[in-house]
């Protein structure tokens, strides 16, 4: 089973968390107005690897915090590592 | 079944190193790829073609499935476009020679409640009107086509009634990759196993090849029928995709002793059984809510998905857990595929398979090779990248049965 560290409550097991997607960036080479529209109502980063995300305590303090994850392990990484 | 005869399996690999030039690449050896080299070589007569696949042949998603063919879509371009895929599998056997143990047996998709009973009616009638065989049944019906059924759902889950897809049925995946892989090979198609594709190979911004473990291969079209890591590749060409990966899981159970004749899902509970032919009870739900590329199982889903599938087939509470599986899914954004060209001149891509790729592997191999060979294919073209920009997504997630 995984563990993840909540700031507000330790280690609490994996199943308590909700996901709350990446944080959207809209890659710079891409300049024209409507094609930053489309790519922000759409399309996804998908990362192969460490990722910044907001996750949802949801079975616990019921607080947002941001996690740094690896999406090829699912582990977790303090967000200054 | 009984009067057909398989021949043997006859997969004519080719020895050696790739050559150094291909008319077409093909970066994934699954069910897709496969597909896509076969009609290429047997329909279009385009045999210069090599697929590549980091592992063994259909070792990603295609060895990662519940095997369920169907057509009861909730949008008119989603159930032409299955439906086609279902009768190309209805005929597979008799066009490749190849036993894929097609198993016609019906699916019942239940409602619980008054509006998802509008929704099950509501399917019905639009499969009828596009030619897929779905009627809409009540208790008494479902009852007879599955008694294993508790129809008052342990007394919360009332059936209302269910949609019901005449030609709902099963194969067995492997066979379908094989089949495939044979006719290809057959056809003259290289296909090299345990040669992951590192990179693309540009010039300017068309694409004109692959780099590969075993050296660069250029290509006069270069397609991804990437399971899981399209991204990536699709990074490579420079290209966005509007697709997260997730992991579905699934699991097995013991041989249950009796017939189970259908495919049984409920639209509230969100779960979905079959029988294998082997007789272990096959069970999925939805995928994974949080992106992820690990091939994982968890304890929790398989608490869960029990406790939804015991509700309403209590005999399954009789049954062991065998094993688990975990495919990682391409979700597109709007829970349709994404096929056809890309933007990027050289560059293909078929992917946004999610959780309904297995039915589409005949019918999304023959229409991207049409579409690469004659540069027309209706079916497929609703189903293009451009749809976003144009406004025009083809959203249908409560019929993906895993949302």
């Amino acid at each position: 089973m995984l563990w993840v560290e909540c700031p507000n409550c330790g280690s609490r097991p994996f199943e308590e968390y909700r996901y709350g997607n990446v944080f959207p960036v809209t890659p710079d080479t891409i300049t024209d107005a409507d094609a930053r529209n489309v790519d922000y109502a759409w399309m996804q980063d998908n990362t192969e690897g460490v990722t910044l995300e907001r996750w949802f305590h949801e079975a616990g303090c019921r607080r947002w915090f941001t996690a740094k994850r690896d999406t090829t392990t699912d582990h977790f990484f303090p967000l200054d590592d | 079944m009984n009067e057909f005869v398989e021949t043997l399996l006859d997969l004519p690999w080719q020895t050696g190193e790739p050559k150094s030039s291909y008319d077409v690449v093909i970066i994934g050896a699954g069910g897709h790829g496969l597909s896509t080299a076969y009609h290429l070589a047997t329909r279009h007569g385009i045999t210069n073609v090599c697929v590549l696949d980091s592992s063994f042949i259909g070792s990603g998603n295609s060895g990662r499935n519940t095997t369920i063919i169907r057509s009861n879509y909730g949008i008119p371009e989603s159930v032409n476009f299955y439906q086609h895929s279902l009768e190309m599998y209805q005929t597979l056997e008799d066009e490749t020679g190849c036993w894929i143990m097609h198993n016609q047996k019906g699916q019942i998709w239940m409602a619980h409640s008054v509006s998802t009973a509008r929704t099950e009616q509501t399917r019905a009638l639009m499969n009828q009107a596009m030619g897929a065989k779905t009627d809409y049944i009540g208790p008494d019906e479902i009852k007879r086509l599955c008694p294993q059924i508790d129809l008052t759902g342990g007394g919360r889950y009332p059936v209302q009634g269910a949609s019901y897809h005449h030609e709902g049925a099963t194969a067995r995946h492997d066979r379908v990759v094989w089949a495939y892989a044979q006719g290809a090979l057959r056809a003259g198609v290289h296909v090299f196993q345990h040669t992951p594709v590192t990179g693309l190979l540009k010039d300017g911004d068309r694409v004109v090849g692959v780099q590969t473990a075993r050296g660069n291969i250029s290509a006069g079209t270069v397609i991804s029928a990437v399971g899981g890591s399209v991204s990536t590749v699709a990074g490579w060409a420079g290209v966005r995709l509007p697709i997260r990966t997730h992991a579905l899981q699934a699991f097995v159970t013991n041989a249950y002793a009796q017939e189970f004749a259908a495919v049984v899902s409920s639209n509230d509970l969100v779960f979905y059984v079959s029988q294998t032919p082997r007789g272990q009870m096959l069970l999925g739900a939805e995928y994974d809510r949080f992106a992820s590329y690990r091939q994982a199982t968890s304890f929790s889903y398989l608490q869960s998905v029990s406790k939804k599938a015991i509700t309403m087939l209590p005999f399954l509470a009789k049954l062991r857990i065998l094993r688990s599986w975990t495919g990682i899914c391409d979700v597109s954004t709007d829970f349709s595929p994404i096929i056809g060209h890309t933007g990027v001149d050289g560059f293909m891509i078929s992917t946004g398979w999610g959780t309904w790729g297995f039915k589409a592997i005949p019918a999304g191999g023959e229409q991207l090779a049409q579409l690469l060979a004659t540069g027309s294919a209706p079916l497929i073209e609703p189903f293009a990248l451009s749809r976003f920009a144009a406004e025009a997504a083809m959203a249908d997630p409560s019929s993906a049965g895993t949302r």
